[in-house]
């Protein structure tokens, strides 16, 4: 079982990179934005897009699917950034498209299997399954830790 | 979160209240040591010390009420003329106010207290208080509530000199005096510490229980209270309960043969009116605000308006972007109405950022400490003189000018300011002088710092710059170039290090300091009469003139200020220099080329320059270098945005801006552009050179 044995119900957005569809803790997001051009910023690493207007704060965007070692997100109006929060600091996630909000119990999540010659960022807190499908659940903290240490 | 704790703000808001009141402190402190005093300023002095007393009472700051008292005590001996205000005094007194600030800083960031420098400083002041009266002085341990005897007032020498008041104090509490938690006895409590307290309770409004309404308060005291403390210290007891109660504190008459008050009204009879609890209220303002009321904004809604304006700007660009675009006649009513609309923004804008600003005066009376510890610690005698301390500025540059300076006016007091004898040897009064002035001068802030001393020992600094290889050895330069040797990098005249400068931070540091402020910073030196540092500063960090370019697809904007003028790039003035270098001719200099678009890595590979624009920026150190851009759009002022440096940190840009197409637009930092082009750009235009030559 996942961290706790928390009873209370945990609600995810859920979202597609790719083929691939993954979820957020919802208290973490705060707003979900249709695509615009961002900004380059220079010799920034390649899954930093930029940053966007958010209504006169300078928000950085990143490309999550670049970002976790997937192909990177197309850049179509059907690509949607999803505006989070973590650590008083705010955040884009650029991802292919927005699914759905779904409600879980903690006792629906399981710990990934080791994941031994994955080489990617080992940044999926744990996986639960909807519908037959498989969700990956991402740990916020550590998508934005590692892109700060990366960057610096 | 701490923000809604409700005691953290009281607490907050007390540390803003002494800032203010030890300003005033050191206003009322300067009134009397130019002698400008109108008799008011031991007043002034004497309240700000006892509110901070108050106040740190209030919350158990032991150290800063023991520390608030013994001052306070010799300043009550200063306020009877019970002691003369000497050099010596007035020196002890300024010394006591700074090291009080230095408490209330230590109880507010939570260190502890300085309580080293308290002890030397308190037995000085307990010096002084015990000069007039040796035995009595009313300090803390001494004084316990002692039951005094009624017959001391018939026999006033038993008591020496002491003054001993009596008070009628008439005292009804309304319900919310309770509502709010304070209840009766402690205050009782609190007064009869005071001195001889008799309490009597009126219970004539009590109805009977049948009437009684539980919440309802019936009760009312008449309290007498001999003391020798004053009316305002008594009032200060109701501090907390102010406006929670009907007050009156009536002086009865006075006990001591010290005629203090000459009120011969019996204590019942004294007119109710003569002292109502405000009028000997502790916290008077500052004098020079007299006609002026003030509101004291959390900084982070300022912070709000701010940023609505900068959005408003924002829109106001863009619509009128569209508007042009959509093609109206300018006479038409809606373009009309758009300039007017820009009008109005400008004024709005200008009138949010004057909330902001604030008068240099706080910074400039720290900078009368830093004086008053430097030239103790030199053993030199300099008196500082400010001007213009009214002018306002960012508080934003405010905070930030204060580390340069403090340099300045150290190095100033240590290199500048000669010894004594020297000066007097040349005509020039023992004491040394340093001008602090600040003015505005057409949208920017001038800060002058100047000394009467020495001037620049050129020959000694041009001798340092070539021991230090700063300079060739057979270099011929201008006595305004040998001033600006200064600013180089590890430049230090002080052929020892002292204490007090030359501890690794010099000149480069404050110029660097000025510069990032967007700021100027010039120098100018007389023989023998003393040295000019001017400073020139942008009023404020939140708009910014820029020079808005376009480079490889992307907007960039330039601070205007570093932009001295612009070049178009032909074969005849653009020459390739050694591997990965090219340079441009003009002036009779030859300039460094770089191309913007390959320093930032938006692009790889730079083509020829010619027939491209070039920028020409003067830097720090005088470094001159070109820019290529592809096209310079127009010159503006942009809201700056700061950027997030915690997520990543590009080289070259400082801030961004948000463009009249909601666009963001990089602002980009000359000095790092340069840095950052020195440290790892060579790689792509050695490409170019090499297919230059090709």
């Amino acid at each position: 079982m996942s961290d706790g044995n928390a009873t209370q119900p945990i609600e995810l957005l859920t979202f597609k990179l790719g083929d691939q569809e993954y979820s957020l803790d919802i208290m973490s997001v705060r707003e979900i934005r249709g695509w615009t051009r961002a900004t380059p910023m220079p010799l920034a690493p390649s899954f930093m897009r930029g940053v966007i207007n958010l209504r006169g704060t300078v928000l950085p965007v990143i490309d999550l699917a670049e970002r976790l070692g997937l192909p990177k997100c197309g850049q179509s109006s059907r690509n949607v950034i999803i505006v989070v929060k973590h650590g008083g600091q705010m955040t884009g996630l650029l991802v292919d498209a927005v699914s759905d909000i779904v409600s879980l119990d903690a006792n629906d999540m399981q710990v990934p299997p080791d994941s031994g010659g994955y080489d990617g960022l080992n940044v999926i807190r744990s996986l639960t399954v909807i519908d037959d499908r498989m969700i990956r659940v991402l740990d916020l903290a550590l998508v934005v830790a590692q892109s700060q240490s990366d960057a610096a | 979160m701490t923000a809604s704790d409700p005691m953290a703000e009281i607490r907050a808001s007390f540390f803003v209240e002494c800032e203010e009141l030890l300003e005033a402190l050191q206003d009322g402190l300067h009134a009397l040591e130019t002698g400008t005093d109108d008799g008011d300023a031991i007043h002034v002095i004497f309240r700000a010390v006892h509110s901070i007393k108050g106040g740190a009472g209030a919350f158990g700051l032991d150290h800063m009420v023991t520390f608030s008292h013994r001052y306070e005590t010799v300043l009550d001996a200063v306020r009877d003329a019970r002691l003369a205000v000497t050099t010596d005094l007035l020196g002890l007194f300024f010394r006591a106010a700074d090291h009080l600030s230095d408490i209330v800083r230590a109880a507010r960031e939570d260190e502890d207290f300085p309580v080293a420098t308290s002890a030397a400083l308190l037995s000085e002041l307990d010096a002084h208080a015990a000069d007039p009266q040796p035995a009595d002085q009313p300090q803390e341990p001494d004084f316990a509530p002692v039951a005094l005897s009624l017959d001391l007032l018939n026999d006033p020498e038993t008591k020496n000199e002491t003054a001993l008041n009596r008070y009628q104090i008439y005292f009804t509490p309304e319900p919310e005096l309770f509502e709010t938690a304070n209840d009766v006895p402690h205050i009782f409590a609190a007064l009869a510490e005071l001195g001889d307290l008799t309490v009597k309770c009126d219970t004539n409004r009590v109805p009977t229980l049948n009437q009684l309404a539980p919440e309802a308060v019936y009760l009312s005291w008449a309290l007498s209270l001999d003391t020798i403390v004053d009316e305002a210290e008594v009032a200060s007891i109701f501090e907390f309960v102010d406006g929670l109660c009907e007050l009156q504190i009536l002086p009865g008459p006075t006990t001591s043969v010290a005629d203090e008050a000459d009120t011969s009204a019996e204590p019942g009879k004294s007119n109710a009116s003569s002292a109502p609890l405000s009028e000997p209220e502790a916290s008077a303002p500052p004098r020079d605000t007299k006609n002026k009321t003030f509101v004291r904004v959390d900084i982070e809604r300022v912070e709000r308006l701010v940023n609505l304006v900068g959005e408003l700007v924002i829109n106001q660009a863009m619509l009128s972007q569209s508007m042009q675009s959509a093609g109206l006649s300018p006479h038409s009513d809606a373009m009309n109405g758009l300039e007017e609309f820009q009008r109005l923004t400008r004024d709005i804008q200008d009138s949010v950022m004057m909330i902001r600003a604030q008068p240099v005066k706080s910074l400039f009376q720290r900078m009368s400490r830093i004086v008053r510890e430097a030239s103790a610690s030199v053993s030199k005698d300099v008196r500082l003189i400010t001007d213009g301390e009214t002018t306002e500025v960012d508080k934003t540059v405010i905070e930030r000018l204060a580390d340069p300076l403090t340099h300045m006016i150290r190095n100033a007091v240590d290199h500048g300011i000669e010894p004594a004898h020297a000066r007097v040897e040349n005509g020039k009064p023992a004491q040394g002088a340093i001008h602090l002035r600040a003015s505005h001068r057409s949208g920017r802030v001038i800060i002058d710092v100047s000394d009467d001393g020495g001037g620049i020992d050129r020959a000694r600094v041009f001798q340092t710059a070539k021991d230090k290889e700063l300079v060739s050895a057979d270099a011929n330069l201008s006595d305004a170039d040998i001033d600006n040797l200064l600013f180089l990098p590890g430049f230090s005249t002080a052929s020892s290090v002292s204490d007090l400068s030359g501890r690794g931070v010099g000149m480069d540091v404050v110029r660097t300091a000025i510069h990032a402020l967007g700021g100027r910073i010039t120098i100018s030196s007389e023989p023998g009469q003393g040295t000019l540092f001017s400073i020139s500063l942008p009023l404020t960090l939140a708009v910014l003139d820029g020079m808005v370019v376009d480079v490889a697809g992307e907007t960039l904007v330039l601070p205007l200020s570093v932009v001295s003028e612009t070049l178009t790039l032909t074969k005849a003035n653009v020459e390739a220099l050694g591997p990965g270098r090219s340079v441009v001719r003009n002036r009779g200099a030859f300039l460094p080329l770089l191309d913007l678009g390959s320093v930032l890595g938006y692009r790889t590979i730079s083509d020829s320059f010619v027939d491209r624009i070039a920028l020409v920026l003067t830097l720090e150190d005088e470094v001159s270098i070109a820019l290529v851009v592809d096209e310079i759009q127009d010159q503006r002022q942009v809201v700056i945005k700061g950027l997030d440096d915690s997520f990543y940190r590009a080289p070259g840009i400082a801030a961004a801006t948000i463009l009249g197409d909601g666009q963001i637009a990089l602002i980009l930092d000359p000095a790092d552009i340069v840095a950052h082009a020195n440290a790892g750009g060579a790689i792509s235009s050695t490409y170019h050179v090499q297919e230059a030559r090709a």
